[in-house]
Parts: structure tokens; C-alpha cells; sequence
């Protein structure tokens, strides 16, 4: 049964869904090259491990918090890993893995003590967080690249290779990858005690504390788990490029941060789906991608991809504007 | 964000400057930056005898301070309406960049300082009216579309930043007239000129902030917006009035600098960035500190990425400090009223 009335959008997702079909269809029509299954895959790919970064920190977005740290941590756990493989002989690689998330664990957790504990508002100690590890990380390093890591970890795999005709593509471990985390985040937040549990928190702390939920678990548990994805993030990197480049990933926090604001999360907390978050992430790289292939050029992009941003904020926030006239979310 | 070459000049110089806002009764959080500021000193002193406590550190500090300062008051305005505006830096080089095209284009090359000084002021009054325009732009999303500040600048930041990378296509402009030379290195009465700018641009903004309507009501959308809107203020207004204002900030910022900001200094300050709260006298003195701190470790050649580590460590620190003060402070308050309710019972 066809209902017309379904396609009106509901919700920010929905909104954002139809921005999206715009971008692509307007690019499809511009450039023959866009949608193509090579393509679409070097894209998603390519924005993987910002898509795991996101997630990430849609959880944290979700407790009504903020971190801006992750992006360092990161960094912090390639650099401490390639370290101890090339220097102290770690061979085993779920033994790396497994470390790896324990170490971005631990850094955000080491936040969440800090602005639980201390009251200190989140984005004020991710901040400082942020500046202390990259500036430890460079300082430390000299901001030196490290090339010689182990096989295992930079060797490319055919995950999930796939037949179109004569044509030969594979799926790849960075999007298996960032699949999975999204699968593991809704599962999380949809599916059990915890995530309603943490979109409570992100409602209102005080209401959430008065019921019962202990406040101070959970924000140990939503930075702990950005903390863990910034980690799996960072060692996809270092899988997709084959070096550990201290600066690479720092810089690009406000980026992500945008892309899942974009896609529906509230910087005030409790608001937001792992769907939009995907969506925010990748309109944001179907947007360069896109624009890359019709020939814009980079100096033109920016002012390109600011106007496209502009415009999906007002058409997600507009609605939702006509029902409260004030504040922001 | 700490990577900037130092001007060091010889020149003697009043080293106190600090505190110039318009509030002279001493809060809290003045006394503690005071004092966290003597005790910077004063551990720089014994760790460089002879060495850090001279004319040439502070002269240095007094020329690096206005380029920060002015970044973060254009911060500040915005933060204190529990937003956050992090389009200064493309707003500030974008308005530079006009004001330089003007010098350019229109300035003859051999110009008197009289003629240069017209220039100067069409050139700032065109910046103004562009920066009016980005500001407008951005306060209106922000109270008209309801998205989060983060994010509307956020937004604003790649246009404008591709706009000034589009027209400049990425190059550095030289060749700018005596008189913004004059302006950014010279000294009146033996204070850089950069940072009587910054002082004045300080006292006028704590005056407007304290003493005009505009000013409380920008305080009071920080503290709750909702109140504010169904007190009959229209908030909408204040919204675009303060990101015209910081970006008119920025425009005077673009002026004294093109160099790299730090914002985290607003916090320092006593900043709540919740929004609502804070005054001028505490960012000023904040970023004294901050800049003390990066000079003397600069002195102590030590690399600017550990300044940026000590940064880090340094804002944790003070805000723990300050947690650990007001809890004290609260249980202290309770056991006086206790011990005053029982003295009072019969």
C-alpha cells in the first residue's frame, strides 16, 4: 500500500534523509562518475573512521555532554601501540586490539571523573584534556611519524569482496567496521536498560538521579565507550594509511562534532538517532566528493559546503523552531 | 595555538596593567588570578634569575597580550550568552583582508600619514559593515532557526573561511602602509600601542556590559533565556546584537593581529560557560597569566607544544582548585548556620 503522507518527514532524520537525496541526485545528474559503486565505496571508506568517531561521540552527545578530546586520544593510542610493537615486541594483534580500547577507555574515563566528580562542564575539560595529550603527544615524539609497524596491522585484507560483472570490489575493513560500531551503538542506546538509561541522563541529570539512576556510572560509561571508539577509530586509520602520524587526526574534532549535530544530536543531550548521525557524517563527504568530481574548485568548496550546512541546519531546525520560538538546542 | 614568534623590544615599560575594569570592589576570582599571576612571576623570577624578571619579558607580553585579548573578548560575549562563536578567527582574517584590498587598491603609494589615516578609517568602517553583515547572519540562524551556536558558526566559519581562501587564494598580502606598521609595533608614552587598544576596546566593553540595558540582558539570556523572552525582552534581538558585536570585535582583532588564538583563556577568567556570569577584569587578568606563562616558558626554551600541555594542565588544575573552594566554602557556610541555629534555640 502506497501512503504518500509517509515521505512528508516526521523528524531531523527525515528532513536530513531528503537533503541527502538531493545532494545525490543533483550530483548523479552533474558528474557520471558519482554514483558508482567505486565511487561510493572509496567515500564511505574514506569517511569510516569519522563515521566511527561520530558514533562515539553520539553517546556522549546523548548523556547531554560534550568531547572534544577524542580526536587526541586517538592519536595518543596509535602512537602508544606502534610504540610497543616496534620497540617491546607486542605481537599478538587481539592482544593490541584489546589494549588499544582499554587505553581510549581509560582517557575517557578519566574525563568523565573529572567533569562528574569536579562539576566541571565537559567541553572545558575535553578541551584542556585535548590540549594536554597532543601537546605530551607532541612534545614527547617531536612529532616524528612512525612507519615500521607490524604486518598485521597494515597489511590490506579482502573483507567481504564482492563480483558486478566483470568488475572485482570488496566491502573493506573500514566500513565492516564502522558497520559495526553502528550496530553495537543502536543495539546500545535502542535495546537495553543502558541506553534509555543514558537518554534519560541527557533529558534531565537531576530528574535521572532522583530515579534512581546512578549519574556518575553512566557518564563513566558513555566516555569510556567514545574513548574505546576513538581507539578503534584511530587503528582503522592506521590500517587504511600504514603510518602513525601524531598530528593527523587532531583538528578535525569540530568537524565531526558538526556532522553529528547535524544529524540530530542535541549538544543539549537526549536528542538524536544513530541514523542521523551516519547521515550527518556522510553529507558532509558525499558534499566534497561530489564537488571534487564536477570540478569545483577547493578554493570555491568551502564556501560551498558552509551554504549546504546553513541550509540543512535551517531546514532540520526550522520545524522545531515553530513549536518553541526561544533558546536553541 | 602557542607558536608565535615573540617581538621583543627595549623599551621600558610600566609593568602594571592588569585590572582595569570598571568593578574595583575585588571578587573572588580577581584575588585568586592576582595571586595565581604573582606566584607565575615569581616562580619564573627564581627559576631565571636576572633573566625573566625584565622590561624586555613584559614589553613582550604586553605586544603578544592584545592579539589574544581581543580574540577572547570577541569570545566572551558570546559564551557569556551561553553560546559560543567560533567563527572569530575567519571573521577577523577575512575583515584584515578587506581592510589590506583597501590599502591596495585605493592607497597611492606615497601617501601622507594624514591621507593614510582617512584610508585607515574607510577601511574599518568597511570591515565594520562586513563584519555587521557576518554577525547579523549569524545571530539571526541562531535566534530565528533555534540551531545550536556550535554548530550556526560552525557553519558560518567554512563560508567565511572559504570566502577569505577564495579571494586570497590561500596567498600572504603584504605591503601595508606606515601607519598599520605604527599601529602594530610602536608605543605611546611608552605603551605599545596594540595593547592601549586592547585596554580601551576592555574598558569599554566591561562599561557596556555593566552599565548599559543591552549589556544585562545579554547577561541575563545566559542565565536563562526562556525567563528572559517572557519578561518582555526580545531575545531574538539580543541574540543578533551579540554576534554583531563579536564579530565587530573581531574586525579591531583583525587589525592588531592576524596571529593564532586561544579561547580556552575565557574560562580561566571566571567565565561560567553556562553562561550568565563572568566579567571582564577576570578574562583580562587571565590572559596576563596565560601570556606570563607561555613567555616564560618560551624564556626557559621549552617547546611550545609542552606550553600547550601546560595549558591543559594549568586550566584543569585552576578549575579543580576552584570546585574544591566553593565546596569548602558551601560546608563551611552550612556549619556556620547550624551552629547559629542552635545558638539560637533556648
Amino acid at each position: 500500500m502506497l501512503n504518500l503522507n509517509r515521505l512528508r518527514p516526521a523528524s531531523n532524520e527525515g528532513y536530513l534523509a531528503w537533503v541527502l537525496v538531493v545532494v545525490i541526485v543533483t550530483f548523479s545528474l552533474l558528474s557520471d562518475q558519482f554514483l558508482t559503486l567505486q565511487n561510493l565505496l572509496d567515500l564511505s571508506e574514506s569517511y569510516a573512521v569519522s563515521g566511527i568517531f561520530a558514533l562515539g561521540l553520539f553517546v556522549v552527545l546523548v548523556t547531554g555532554g560534550i568531547d572534544i578530546s577524542f580526536a587526541a586520544v586517538a592519536s595518543v593510542v596509535q602512537y602508544a601501540i606502534a610504540t610497543l610493537a616496534i620497540h617491546y615486541g607486542l605481537t599478538s594483534p587481539t592482544g593490541t586490539i584489546l589494549l588499544a580500547i582499554a587505553i581510549g577507555a581509560v582517557f575517557g574515563m578519566i574525563n568523565a571523573i573529572l567533569i562528574y566528580c569536579l562539576r566541571i562542564v565537559s567541553i572545558i575539560v575535553t578541551i584542556s584534556m585535548q590540549s594536554l595529550l597532543f601537546g605530551m603527544l607532541m612534545w614527547l615524539t617531536n612529532g616524528t611519524s612512525l612507519y615500521d609497524l607490524p604486518e598485521w596491522l597494515v597489511t590490506p585484507l579482502q573483507v567481504l569482496p564482492f563480483n558486478v560483472g566483470t568488475q572485482h570490489y570488496q566491502i573493506g575493513l573500514p566500513l565492516m567496521v564502522m558497520l559495526a560500531v553502528a550496530g553495537l551503538t543502536w543495539l546500545l542506546l535502542n535495546k537495553t536498560h543502558l541506553g534509555r538509561q543514558l537518554f534519560a541522563v541527557g533529558g534531565d541529570q537531576e530528574s535521572a538521579r532522583r530515579i534512581g539512576i546512578r549519574v556518575g556510572v553512566l557518564h563513566l560509561f558513555a566516555y569510556g565507550y567514545l574513548g574505546a571508539m576513538a581507539a578503534i577509530g584511530g587503528l582503522v586509520q592506521v590500517y587504511r594509511v600504514g603510518e602513525v602520524v601524531p598530528n593527523a587526526l587532531v583538528g578535525g574534532e569540530l568537524d565531526v562534532l558538526a556532522a553529528a549535530v547535524l544529524g540530530g544530536a542535541s549538544l543539549n543531550g537526549g536528542k538524536g538517532s544513530v541514523g542521523g548521525t551516519l547521515m550527518g557524517v556522510f553529507l558532509i563527504g558525499l558534499l566534497k566528493n561530489g564537488l571534487n568530481l564536477i570540478g569545483v574548485s577547493n578554493y570555491f568548496m568551502n564556501i560551498v559546503i558552509g551554504v549546504v550546512i546553513v541550509v540543512a541546519i535551517t531546514v532540520t531546525h526550522y520545524k522545531k523552531r515553530k513549536e518553541t520560538d526561544v533558546g536553541f538546542a | 595555538m602557542l607558536t608565535k614568534t615573540k617581538s621583543l623590544k627595549m623599551k621600558p615599560l610600566s609593568s602594571k596593567s592588569g585590572g582595569n575594569g570598571p568593578r574595583f570592589n575585588i571578587d573572588s576570582t580577581t584575588l585568586s588570578l592576582s595571586l595565581l599571576l604573582v606566584l607565575v612571576i615569581v616562580g619564573f623570577s627564581i627559576a631565571m634569575p636576572g633573566r625573566f624578571f625584565t622590561d624586555s619579558t613584559f614589553m613582550s607580553v604586553a605586544f603578544q597580550l592584545p592579539e589574544l585579548g581581543l580574540l577572547t573578548l570577541a569570545m566572551f560575549i558570546p559564551i557569556l550568552s551561553g553560546g559560543l562563536n567560533l567563527c572569530i578567527i575567519a571573521t577577523s582574517n577575512l575583515t584584515s583582508l578587506l581592510m589590506a584590498w583597501v590599502f591596495l587598491t585605493w592607497l597611492p603609494p606615497q601617501a601622507s600619514l594624514a591621507l593614510q589615516a582617512v584610508w585607515l578609517t574607510v577601511a574599518l568602517v568597511g570591515a565594520m559593515i562586513l563584519a555587521i553583515a557576518i554577525g547579523m547572519l549569524t545571530g539571526a540562524l541562531v535566534a530565528y532557526v533555534g540551531a545550536h551556536p556550535i554548530l550556526v558558526t560552525l557553519a558560518t566559519m567554512t563560508m567565511v573561511n572559504g570566502i577569505g581562501i577564495y579571494l586570497s587564494r590561500g596567498a600572504a598580502i603584504s605591503g601595508m602602509p606606515d601607519i598599520v606598521r605604527y599601529i602594530g609595533s610602536d608605543t605611546l608614552l611608552g605603551i605599545p600601542v596594540p595593547l592601549i587598544i586592547f585596554l580601551a576596546t576592555a574598558v569599554l566593553i566591561a562599561v557596556f556590559l555593566e552599565r548599559t540595558r543591552l549589556g544585562k540582558y545579554i547577561y541575563m539570556s545566559g542565565s536563562n533565556i526562556n525567563a528572559t523572552h517572557f519578561s518582555g525582552v526580545n531575545t531574538h534581538r539580543v541574540l543578533i546584537a551579540i554576534y554583531v558585536l563579536s564579530s565587530m570585535l573581531c574586525v579591531i582583532a583583525g587589525l592588531v593581529m592576524m596571529a593564532r588564538f586561544n579561547s580556552l583563556a575565557i574560562i580561566l577568567g571566571g567565565t561560567d560557560p553556562f553562561g550568565g556570569f563572568g566579567r571582564v577584569t577576570g578574562v583580562v587578568l587571565s590572559l596576563i597569566v596565560l601570556q606570563v606563562i607561555s613567555t616564560g616558558l618560551n624564556l626557559l626554551n621549552v617547546s611550545p607544544h609542552f606550553s600547550l600541555a601546560m595549558w591543559g594542565a594549568v586550566l584543569i588544575v585552576v578549575l579543580a582548585l576552584k570546585f574544591f573552594r566553593q565546596r569548602f566554602m558551601q560546608k563551611r557556610a552550612s556549619r556556620i548556620s547550624a551552629a547559629k541555629a542552635r545558638a539560637a534555640l533556648p
